[in-house]
C-alpha cells in the first residue's frame, strides 16, 4: 500500500493507505482529525474543505496519495496552543455565523483562503459569490458573510477598503 | 471506489508508456470529474497515472496565439494577466467553472480530454479554432471533438498544450446549472479576420457543436439582432430533468445574443 507523508497542522503525519483512499478519509480515519466533515460526498457542499499548500481544496475529491508531500491545514490547526481562536473562528462566533455547525469547518477554511487571497479588499457581493462552493443547509449565509467581512480587518491588520468591484 | 495501482511519473514519456502498456490504465489530471467517476464506480482502472508531476502547467504568448499547457488550472487561467490581455473571454470562462475549490484543482487539459457535453472549455477551443498539441501530433479543434465524452485522442495520447489564436473579439455566456455551475447552455463566440465562429456547449445531444447558421448571420452583421430569428433545431438538443430540448434550444439563442452583445 502506498505510504502518504503529509505535514498536517504543522506536524508530520504518515499513513499507509490504499491508493483509492480519499484525503478526507485519511484525515478522519487514520489521523482521527474528525473536524473535517463529509457532507454531500459529491464535491458540492464544501464541508470537507481543508487547505493544501495554502489553497482551499475539497478533500472528498482528492486522493490521499495526490496530497503526498503537502502541507495540510484542517480546522483543528487554526486555534493557538492556548486555545485562542483564529480571527475567522472568533468572528463566526461573534456574528453567529453558524446554526447547526455541520458546514462550519469547511466554511471557515474556505473563508480564510478567500480573505487571504484578496488583500485588496472584498465586497459583500464577492464574498457571496466566492462562497458558492460551500453550502449551509440552515441557510445561515447572512451571518456567515458578516463574519467573513468582519474577519478581513483582523487578518490584514487594517480596515476593509470600501472599494468598488 | 475500486482500488487501483497509483503511479506518478516525472516524465511525459513515462506517462505515455504507462498508459500504452496497459489498456485498463487511466490518466488523472485535476480529478474534479475523474475522482467522482471513480467514487461512483463508473470506471474501474487497473492503474491511475497521475499527471501532476510532469511540469505541464504554464501560459505563454507565441506570436498571435496564446498557448496554455494542459495541466494549467482554471484558477491560473482566470487570474493570468497574459490571458486577460489576449483573450479576456477565456479568463471569464475559467473564472466561472465550478466553484473556487474546483478551480484550484481542475485543469484545462482534463476538461478537454474528458469532453463532457456540459463542460465550458470545449466551446472556447472550438469557437477560437484552437490547435491541440499532443504527445503525438497537432489536432485542429474541428477534428478533435467527436461527440459527447469522445475525442480524437488515442488511449496513450496526452494533451501537452493548446494554442489559441487571438481573436479580434470574443465572449462566453453560460446559463449555469444552479447547483453545480456546469453549462446547461454555454455559447462562445469569436470574431476573427477570417469570420465568426460560434460554439455551443451544454445543449447539444452529441456534445459541443458549431452553430453554422448563426456564424453565417454574424459574419454578415455582427450584432445580437442578426441572430434574433436564427432557429436552433430542438431535435439536436439534449433533454433532461434540468431543461427540456425546447428550453435548451431557446436558451442557445438567448446566450448567443448575450455573448455577441458582450463583445461590445
Amino acid at each position: 500500500m502506498p505510504q502518504v507523508k503529509l505535514t498536517v497542522n504543522g506536524k508530520p503525519a504518515t499513513a499507509e493507505v490504499e491508493a483509492r483512499t480519499l484525503l478526507v478519509e485519511m484525515l478522519r480515519e487514520n489521523l482521527h482529525l474528525t473536524g473535517t466533515h463529509v457532507g454531500c460526498d459529491t464535491s458540492q457542499c464544501g464541508a470537507c474543505v481543508v487547505k493544501i499548500d495554502g489553497k482551499s481544496v475539497k478533500s472528498c475529491t482528492m486522493l490521499a496519495v495526490q496530497a503526498n508531500g503537502s502541507e495540510v491545514t484542517t480546522i483543528e490547526g487554526l486555534a493557538a496552543a492556548d486555545g485562542t481562536l483564529h480571527p475567522m473562528q472568533e468572528m463566526f462566533r461573534e456574528h453567529h455565523g453558524l446554526q447547526c455547525g455541520f458546514c462550519t469547518p469547511g466554511m471557515v477554511m474556505s473563508a480564510i483562503d478567500l480573505v487571504e487571497s484578496h488583500p485588496e479588499g472584498l465586497t459583500e457581493q464577492q464574498i457571496r459569490e466566492e462562497l458558492e462552493g460551500n453550502i449551509c443547509r440552515c441557510t445561515g449565509y447572512h451571518n456567515i458573510v458578516k463574519a467573513i467581512a468582519a474577519a478581513w480587518p483582523l487578518m490584514h491588520g487594517r480596515e476593509l477598503p470600501q472599494a468598488a468591484e | 471506489m475500486y482500488d487501483f495501482n497509483y503511479q506518478k511519473p516525472a516524465a511525459i514519456d513515462d506517462a505515455v508508456k504507462a498508459l500504452g502498456s496497459d489498456p485498463e490504465a487511466k490518466a488523472l489530471a485535476g480529478g474534479m470529474t475523474f475522482i467522482p467517476v471513480l467514487k461512483q464506480r463508473l470506471a474501474k482502472p487497473s492503474t491511475v497515472v497521475d499527471l501532476a508531476g510532469l511540469g505541464l502547467s504554464g501560459i505563454r504568448r507565441e506570436g498571435n496565439a496564446l498557448v496554455i499547457k494542459a495541466m494549467t488550472t482554471h484558477r491560473e487561467v482566470a487570474n493570468s494577466k497574459d490571458v486577460a490581455d489576449a483573450i479576456p473571454a477565456l479568463a471569464h470562462l475559467a473564472s466561472h467553472i465550478g466553484d473556487r475549490q474546483v478551480r484550484y484543482r481542475g485543469t484545462m487539459g482534463g476538461s478537454l480530454a474528458n469532453n463532457d457535453p456540459s463542460a465550458c472549455y470545449p466551446s472556447a477551443v472550438l469557437a477560437l479554432g484552437a490547435t491541440i498539441r499532443t504527445t503525438r501530433r497537432e489536432i485542429a479543434a474541428d477534428d478533435y471533438f467527436q461527440g459527447m465524452f469522445t475525442t480524437a485522442l488515442e488511449p496513450d495520447e496526452l494533451i501537452v498544450e493548446v494554442s489559441f489564436p487571438i481573436p479580434e473579439k470574443a465572449a462566453y455566456e453560460k446559463f449555469p446549472n444552479p447547483a453545480s455551475r456546469y453549462a446547461m447552455v454555454g455559447v462562445f463566440v469569436a470574431k476573427t479576420a477570417g469570420g465568426v465562429r460560434l460554439a455551443v456547449t451544454g445543449a447539444g445531444n452529441n456534445g459541443v457543436f458549431r452553430h453554422t447558421a448563426m456564424e453565417q448571420a454574424l459574419s454578415a452583421s455582427f450584432s445580437p439582432d442578426a441572430i434574433r430569428d436564427v432557429k436552433t433545431p430542438e431535435g439536436d438538443m439534449n433533454s433532461d430533468i434540468h431543461a427540456s430540448a425546447a428550453y435548451r434550444a431557446h436558451l442557445v439563442g438567448v446566450m448567443a445574443r448575450r455573448a455577441v452583445a458582450a463583445c461590445g
